[in-house]
């Protein structure tokens, strides 16, 4: 009602909507359909695209490479998940208090959440040298001959999962410490008063009561674990042999490099179903231990 | 007495923990840093040495004039340019439809406005390679237009906005329209005084985004001199893989100016993470 009414109101609401839309049908919308589209055919970029059908999705699924890129990501999340929720959740409260200096630690903490993942991924790769990197000359103090790290098959996709670890904490620890200081304290000194210990409290307290939040997070570093990129390209650029690949990488070299546009729009929309599925599993699955009543 | 010193003693322990935490978080850009003082021949020493023996900022010359593929300083300025190009385009083109979408009325409003919320759900892979190839049908490729251009859609964007413009009272707007003015007015005097506290929050972290993004500028860009720092980092890196002085180096000023914008802003880089939560 504000725009006026007639053709000089829907002139005005044009006006502000055009950007937007002229992004949405060149950025979003049309792309979504062509990248469907190229799903299904064989393109070099220069050649007319030829029409295959459902050729690129029979040889994906059949193919070695895709099989190890699954389990390559799976490694990933698997490791990642849980030691990334345990240390920010961790993180989150030993910030959750008033004390001197609490600005300093947020932003010490927050440090890696600005670097960009190019500078973060050329710190790692130096500190897990294998003779030089601080990482094995620590162990080395303890009398841990330390891995090969990058370079080790078994022990790259760990040493990717240690840099984003570090490199995320932050950033959900933010999440979980708006989280944490909505509990209401009363429930603690209720708790308290009854001699629960700071563990009991912890796991019947704090642990259900910040669930939406873990579900959030669970949620969205899921969704980002299948789409980790320049950490991977950088630190190990895939290997030792493939044991880092993983499916954006992918997407990049088939598209990019060997000019395989159809078949990369393919593995995207592989990307998509999976990240899709995962989540609707996960929305599922959430009533079962997701608090979202007190 | 007792429990002063028992409270004193959980004081000692809190700090010490916290900062044995901070500790671990940091290493790495100490080891950066004491890297990048470092000579050459000084890296690859054992035991290794936190203080270099002799500091030295060679490393810091060399990067911004050795022959690379793209001057450091240059790709600093580039990266800028991006990051203060795509902030704006953002910032403009999702204010005003946000506004449209929350406070216009016309037909099919929360249809479009779900449509839109519809598109956060598919990943940027699947766009990706059409954008590409939108870009080099208007000829766009290894332009900075061509890489801040897609940023005029930001679906994300449109919800933070939205959501907050919605919160402004009618009031406001009715005395305006009393006022005799416009949508326009309306936008320009209540939306963006109104909304600058999630303006800005958006504006940070697109700034961040913009700065620290390596995908799209890798295909995008691939005209040396257009490189942002983050191309410029990785072609050191591929030229000068072993010379980790100089890539530690980059790396810090690399990260200079975005921990100058953080600690200037602060609290919008903060609102930006709890409230919007799902990008960083």
């Amino acid at each position: 009602m504000y725009a006026g009414r007639g053709r000089r109101g829907s002139l005005t609401i044009a006006v502000f909507l055009l950007p937007t839309i002229v992004g949405f049908i060149l950025f979003s919308f049309t792309p979504i359909l062509r990248s469907l589209y190229l799903s299904f055919t064989s393109w070099d970029i220069l050649q007319p695209a030829e029409w295959v059908g459902i050729e690129n999705y029979r040889q994906l699924l059949a193919s070695e490479e895709f099989w190890r890129v699954v389990g390559n990501t799976a490694e990933y999340i698997v490791l990642y998940i849980p030691l990334m929720l345990a240390s920010s959740l961790a993180v989150a409260s030993l910030l959750n208090r008033r004390f001197r200096g609490v600005l300093v630690y947020k932003v010490l903490f927050f440090l890696p959440v600005l670097t960009s993942w190019v500078a973060g991924s050329l710190i790692w790769r130096w500190i897990l040298n294998y003779r030089y990197g601080i990482v094995n000359v620590l162990l080395g103090f303890v009398g841990i001959k330390g891995p090969a790290w990058l370079d080790d098959r078994l022990w790259a996709m760990p040493g990717i999962v240690l840099a984003s670890v570090w490199k995320d904490v932050g950033f959900f620890a933010l999440i979980f410490l708006g989280a944490l200081k909505g509990i209401n304290t009363d429930y603690y000194e209720a708790a308290a008063i009854d001699g629960a210990t700071p563990w009991q409290r912890f796991r019947h307290i704090t642990l259900p009561l910040v669930s939406p939040t873990t579900f959030f997070v669970l949620v969205t570093s899921i969704i980002n674990s299948f789409q980790v990129f320049a950490q991977v390209m950088i630190m190990t650029d895939a290997g030792p042999a493939g044991a880092t690949q993983v499916i954006i990488e992918r997407i990049y070299r088939y598209a990019f490099q060997f000019y395989k546009m159809g078949y990369a729009s393919t593995l995207s929309w592989v990307l998509f179903a999976m990240v899709f599925v995962v989540t609707y599993i996960q929305w599922h699955l959430q009533k079962r231990w997701v608090t979202y009543d007190a | 007495m007792m429990r002063r010193a028992i409270v004193a003693l959980r004081t000692v322990s809190f700090y010490l923990v916290i900062s044995a935490v901070a500790l671990v978080m940091i290493l790495p850009f100490l080891w950066m840093i004491s890297t990048s003082l470092k000579e050459h021949e000084a890296i690859m020493i054992l035991p290794i040495r936190w203080i270099p023996e002799k500091v030295s900022f060679q490393s810091y010359r060399d990067i911004f004039s050795i022959s690379t593929m793209v001057p450091f300083h240059r790709a600093a300025l580039n990266s800028l340019i991006v990051s203060i190009m795509a902030t704006f385009v953002t910032l403009v083109s999702t204010s005003m439809a946000a506004f449209a979408l929350a406070k216009l009325d016309f037909k099919h409003r929360d249809q479009l406005f779900l449509v839109f919320l519809a598109t956060m759900m598919v990943p940027g892979a699947v766009t990706m390679i059409p954008n590409y190839l939108v870009l080099r049908s208007l000829r766009l490729l290894n332009t900075f237009t061509g890489l801040v251009l897609p940023s005029i859609y930001n679906a994300w964007a449109l919800f933070l906005l939205r959501q907050n413009i919605k919160a402004i009272p009618e009031a406001y707007f009715e005395a305006v329209l009393v006022d005799g003015g416009t949508a326009f007015t309306m936008y320009r005097h209540i939306v963006l005084p109104l909304a600058k506290p999630i303006l800005a929050t958006l504006g940070v972290l697109t700034f961040m985004g913009t700065w620290n993004d390596y995908l799209w500028p890798l295909i995008v860009l691939s005209d040396p001199s257009k490189m942002t720092l983050t191309l410029a980092l990785n072609n050191l890196n591929a030229r000068w893989g072993e010379h980790w002085e100089m890539l530690m180096a980059g790396n810090l000023v690399s990260m200079v100016p975005i921990i100058i914008v953080y600690l200037a802003a602060q609290k919008y880089f903060e609102t930006g993470i709890t409230v919007g939560g799902l990008k960083a």
